[in-house]
């Protein structure tokens, strides 16, 4: 029907329309929470908007617009989970790379990733029903809708995305870094740490920051398990409510245009870049290091 | 007078799970001296020398039988301390290998493996060598920049100089000139004849022009069995037996 020349010409329009787009979508959405947000910075000053200890804007009278105990609630919450997720994931990607057998890596492996594929409302579940009741009764709480749970299930959450994509960079490591490794007398521990961690630290960092992106974002589970009191937390114990959380909550109350409408996507332009720095500094030590030492 | 004996091979076989690699070999190894191990491709040469140091355990279907004897110990007995024989029976391999460090780090890392915490010796023996595997002078500048940024020839040296730090008492070569030219194999062999002085060095080789210029003895293998094994001298020209002769004169492998 077409020649050849035409065909190519068809397919090469396709694929490039398809990569613009996805740009354009990704400049659309910025471009959208940008100008939508913007606007609360014309009546709430910066410093009240991000210092601000008080998050009220139903408030009669004087309302307080102050998001600081949302970032910190959402702060904590990825923190704490990547306290957790971490040295889990660290062990169980070098595990798999290094220490089981491929049997057992190929059962094991996908079971992990499974873990992605969880619904977060079904974590969340387990999260009110089986863990914070848990939570609250070891450490004599009266309720166990805190930090600290949202932290630990955020943290299987992910589990599998640090896991996964380390194994997957440990195990590309050329094999050669093994056996001089073990040539030269060291133990498989000693190999593990010397050469092949330091080998393949970009990759874990950047599985590491993923995971920190995840964790930021996730909003179903932390607003099942945070507890969302509007306060500033003092602890893990103490509930969060962390910025997705906020946003899911009071969007649908707003009327759409107000202020607190606005300010909702102010907090939405706030996550978006903190997830943006958050790859940013990942991406520039994985430059880094790939520069450093390349193979 | 007893003859002196540093590695002997008793009745050594070995199997990658069904398939027998190498046939009741027995080979004596002397020190201070360079053997080569020469023959076609595939013929076991380096299955034969990774026996030495063990590396043949990491693979899980990998089998041997027979003795290997070091110091008048079976390698593969029942104490045998494998962390212990690596240190003490260096290896470079057939591609270079440097880690994903700095010149220094590569040179240190047997080191610290070793524990050594006092920056003086590390420094000392990471330049002593460097010295001895005659890489001090073109990498002094920059014993902080990567190993990747070395040449290939440089890379292989490093890797000598990395076994050296050790001290090790042998030396394992598996083929360590293949993806070098031949300026860089010059100067590799020259390198191996100065430390031949002080070690016992095995070195597996296919080109057999190299086998002649640097080894005190030469062993030919095919299809996992000694075919003959001698003085180089002797056998290069005058190869006891016929496959020998066939090989040496480029019939086939």
């Amino acid at each position: 029907m077409f020649n050849y020349k035409t065909k190519e010409k068809l397919i090469g329009l396709f694929f490039s329309t398809t990569g613009i787009m996805t740009l354009l979508i990704l400049i659309g959405i910025f471009a959208f929470l940008f100008v939508t947000g913007i606007h609360t910075f014309s009546e709430i000053t910066p410093t009240d908007f991000f210092l601000g200890e008080q998050w009220n804007p139903a408030a009669y009278g004087e309302p307080s617009w102050g998001i600081l105990s949302l970032i910190i609630g959402t702060l904590m919450m990825a923190f704490g989970s990547l306290v957790m997720a971490i040295p889990m994931g660290l062990a169980g990607a070098i595990y798999l790379s290094e220490i089981a057998g491929t049997k057992t890596r190929e059962l094991l492996k996908p079971a992990i990733e499974m873990i992605a594929g969880i619904p977060s409302v079904v974590l969340g579940l387990i999260g009110i029903l089986f863990l914070s009741p848990l939570i609250s009764q070891v450490f004599g709480l009266s309720h166990g809708l805190n930090a600290l749970t949202s932290s630990v299930i955020v943290g299987i959450m992910v589990l599998p995305t640090i896991i996964s994509i380390s194994e997957d960079v440990l195990t590309s490591l050329p094999n050669e870094f093994r056996e001089a490794s073990l040539a030269l007398g060291a133990t498989k521990w000693q190999m593990i740490r010397m050469t092949l961690f330091p080998a393949a630290l970009s990759g874990i960092v950047a599985a590491i920051m993923l995971g920190l992106g995840r964790a930021i974002g996730e909003t179903m589970v932390v607003l099942m398990v945070a507890g969302n009191a509007m306060a500033m937390p003092t602890s893990f114990f103490d509930p969060v409510r962390p910025m997705t959380a906020n946003i899911a909550i009071e969007i649908k109350e707003v009327v759409t245009g107000s202020l607190h409408y606005e300010a909702l996507f102010a907090i939405g332009l706030v996550l978006f870049v903190m997830t943006f720095i958050v790859n940013f500094i990942s991406d520039i030590i994985i430059e880094n290091r790939a520069r450093k030492y390349k193979w | 007078m007893r003859e002196k004996i540093k590695i002997e091979f008793k009745n050594t076989g070995f199997w990658y799970g069904s398939k027998q690699i190498l046939f009741g070999v027995n080979l004596k190894i002397y020190p201070k001296k360079i053997t080569a191990l020469i023959g076609p491709s595939g013929c076991g040469k380096s299955t034969l020398i990774r026996c030495v140091n063990r590396m043949n355990d990491l693979i899980p279907i990998a089998k041997i039988d027979g003795r290997i004897i070091y110091n008048n110990e079976d390698i593969y007995g029942k104490n045998a301390d494998i962390i212990e024989l690596r240190k003490k029976i260096g290896m470079v391999f057939q591609k270079p290998n440097p880690f994903p460090m700095s010149i220094f780090d590569n040179v240190a890392y047997g080191l610290r493996i070793q524990n050594m915490k006092d920056k003086n010796i590390i420094k000392q023996i990471v330049r002593s060598s460097l010295e001895k595997a005659d890489l001090w002078t073109e990498v002094k500048d920059c014993l902080n920049c990567s190993a990747f940024g070395l040449s290939g020839g440089q890379q292989q040296r490093l890797c000598i100089a990395r076994a050296l730090a050790n001290d090790p008492d042998v030396i394992l070569m598996d083929e360590p000139c293949s993806s070098l030219d031949p300026i860089a194999t010059a100067k590799i062999e020259v390198l191996l004849k100065k430390i031949k002085r002080e070690k016992t060095i095995i070195i597996v080789t296919h080109n057999m022009q190299q086998a002649k210029r640097i080894s005190d003895y030469s062993c030919y293998l095919l299809n996992g069995k000694i075919i003959e094994y001698s003085k180089t001298e002797k056998m290069f020209i005058n190869p006891r037996n016929k496959l020998t002769k066939d090989y040496l004169d480029g019939m086939f492998g």
